[in-house]
């Protein structure tokens, strides 16, 4: 199999509030020989706020991320599912808009820089599932995760709005029900979990102002995978990551039961089934202890 | 050219039945049915009541997807009956399907509910035009051709109520406007004949309004007639600030930080924005942020990474930005 090679588009929250999700990133990349090549000169994305405030900024802003990685001649890959959206996001307005990806690009020339429209942008969960395979991945699986009933948390900027899913490669995800981390999940080794919040909202975008509307959110995501058993959660975004792992007090105080579960990053679990070490993943990291494995 | 055979195939419909004058607890009835790729929803509805019990109550008027009664839930998903598929649903879901109201919650007599939150919320964004209509124009009122389209199809909201119904947060704040209404709000700021001034106020107020969207899409994805409401609450959010009328507060602090964050280092300052956008309330921040710190989850003011080229960003921030604050 030709070697992958992508640019990678860490996004904020892995270089800062969520290590583990960049450590892990790299121990599985290194581990299927998939080569990253890290887009050092981006930007933050917007993260859908800066895009509430100056819409053409943001467009300018993320236009220029992906010419660097249109600069390397590689596809991008995402490992946040907001970075992932509002890169997409801007990607399909500027390749269905002549005029305004004129516009963008006038700006772009300013510092040397062209939007083109030749990468791609998809999130990692994708290209290891659909460009590296999951086949290939279930035969190089040391360490099944048998013992563990895992519930997926999909996060909504991967699966919704689903007129992005051409350019994010994720065709065949289906929003109400999506299937990929489920089938990670089974690759591994793992029980898949079903529940009713898999593909719901965590809240993380309103923490600050709507705390109360988040932390219901939350709560209900941990409860629902604690009612079928759960283990623990897996998600691909950082963002549910940090409001399923670390908001687990408020949750519990707003919907008025007790709730914890670890909330392993999706590489993560995909690490530990290829048998990388506990440390090599950033297992440490969690507020929600993942001691157990 | 060949036509598609139709094609049969056995469903199981689990349907939510309750009658407000009679029942005390909703109950789920079994209806298996052979149904053909050619049906819609609204014909399995149709056979529930015509073949199996009469006394089965939905809604529905014009069956070609204008009037928006029909609106019911397939497997939880809103849907318009009479626009939806079979085949797909049966593609999407497989052939267990479960078949309930928009909200349960709300039933009054099985598919039937109470949609007067849903018109208040509507009623309250002053959902007509307000402007003074010269009575005897010498001439017609013109919007040209760009002007209209600012209206992003806004004005084909059939009011069915599916987006609303499928919003997280219409069920949990019940002051929340809803994206529906919120697309209608949106219909007349948009439009340059209006002179309202309080409405974009009101969706901007704290609670009910555009700030307490939690951007999940979920109306995005519903719609029958793909009007998109995420976008134009995000819309709302960008003329609120265009307009002045966004208030200083945490969600208008929160936007605006990112700005200044990117301005500085090119990536986000988490921590940073978090304290801009909360000012002193930041304080009942720490016991959380104490556990994230002992777990390596915060990095230190110090320690903040900066993208390369950070130069090059300052410009393009400094010649691109549209807005003030
Ligand atoms: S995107 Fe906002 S308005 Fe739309 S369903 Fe989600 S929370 Fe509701
Ligand atoms: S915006 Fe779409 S889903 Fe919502 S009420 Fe209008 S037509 Fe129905
Ligand atoms: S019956 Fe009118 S929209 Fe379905």
């Amino acid at each position: 199999m030709k070697k992958l090679k992508y640019a990678l588009f860490t996004g904020c929250t892995a270089k800062q509030s969520t290590p583990e999700q960049m450590m892990s990133t790299m121990a599985v990349a290194k581990k299927l020989n998939i080569e990253l090549v890290e887009l050092t000169e981006a930007s933050c994305c917007g993260a859908s706020h800066l895009q509430d405030y100056d819409d053409f900024l943001s467009l300018v802003l993320n236009a220029r991320n992906i010419a660097y990685a249109e600069k390397h001649g590689l596809t991008m890959v995402t490992i946040c599912n907001t970075c992932q959206l509002n890169t997409a996001m801007t990607k399909h307005r500027l390749d269905r808009n002549p005029e305004l990806k004129a516009r963008v690009n006038e700006k772009l020339a300013e510092v040397g820089l062209e939007y083109k429209g030749t990468s791609n942008i998809i999130h990692f969960l994708y290209a290891i599932i659909d460009d590296f395979g999951l086949d290939k991945i279930k035969e190089m699986v040391v360490k099944p995760l048998s013992e563990f009933n895992i519930a997926p948390f999909y996060g909504c900027h991967n699966i919704r709005p689903s007129e992005l899913h051409d350019e994010s490669h994720n065709q065949k995800e289906n929003p109400y029900n999506p299937t990929s981390l489920d089938d990670l999940i089974i690759a591994c080794g793992g029980m898949n979990v079903d529940y009713e919040e898999k593909n719901k909202c965590c809240g993380f975008h309103v923490e600050l102002q709507a705390p109360h509307t988040a932390a219901v959110l939350t709560g209900n995501a941990i409860a629902g995978a604690t009612d079928q058993n759960a283990d623990m959660m897996v998600t691909p975004c950082p963002l549910c990551h940090l409001k399923l792992d670390t908001q687990t007090k408020h949750a519990s105080e707003a919907i008025g039961r007790e709730v914890s579960l670890p909330v392993l990053h999706m590489q993560q679990m995909v690490g530990l089934a290829l048998g990388c070490s506990p440390a090599e993943l950033g297992l440490k990291h969690h507020v929600t202890d993942v001691n157990f494995i | 050219m060949g036509t598609n055979a139709i094609t049969t195939q056995k469903v199981n419909f689990k349907v939510f039945r309750f009658n407000a004058d009679e029942d005390y607890l909703p109950y789920y009835e079994d209806y298996s049915m052979d149904v053909t790729s050619e049906e819609v929803v609204l014909d399995i509805l149709n056979r529930i009541k015509w073949d199996h019990d009469g006394s089965f109550s939905y809604r529905r008027s014009c069956r070609h997807g204008i009037c928006g009664a029909c609106a019911i839930k397939v497997n939880g998903r809103s849907t318009l009956a009479c626009k939806e598929s079979m085949s797909t649903m049966i593609e999407y879901f497989g052939n267990d399907l479960t078949i309930e109201p928009l909200s349960t919650k709300r039933a009054i007599k099985d598919m039937i509910i109470d949609k007067a939150d849903f018109w208040e919320k509507h009623a309250a964004v002053t959902p007509y035009l307000v402007a003074d209509v010269d009575e005897c124009p010498s001439s017609e009122n013109l919007v040209s051709p760009h002007d209209a389209e600012e209206l992003n199809e806004a004005d084909l909201c059939i009011q069915c109520g599916a987006c609303h119904y499928a919003c997280p947060v219409v069920e949990i704040n019940s002051d929340f406007f809803g994206p529906a209404a919120f697309a209608a709000a949106y219909r007349f700021e948009a439009d340059v004949r209006d002179s309202d001034g309080q409405r974009l106020v009101d969706v901007n107020e704290e609670k009910q309004g555009v700030w307490d969207c939690v951007k999940c899409f979920e109306c995005a994805e519903v719609c029958p007639k793909e009007i998109n409401p995420i976008e134009k609450i995000t819309k709302l959010h960008q003329m609120a600030f265009k307009r002045g009328v966004a208030k200083n507060n945490v969600a208008t602090r929160h936007a605006v930080g990112f700005l200044h964050s990117i301005k500085r280092h090119g990536v986000l300052d988490e921590g940073g924005l978090v304290l801009y956008s909360e000012g002193p309330s930041i304080i009942k921040h720490i016991p959380v942020a104490l556990q994230m710190f002992r777990k390596g989850k915060i990095i230190m003011p110090w320690n903040m990474p900066k993208s390369d080229n950070l130069d090059e960003i300052q410009k393009l921030i400094k010649s691109s930005s549209t807005v003030k604050f």
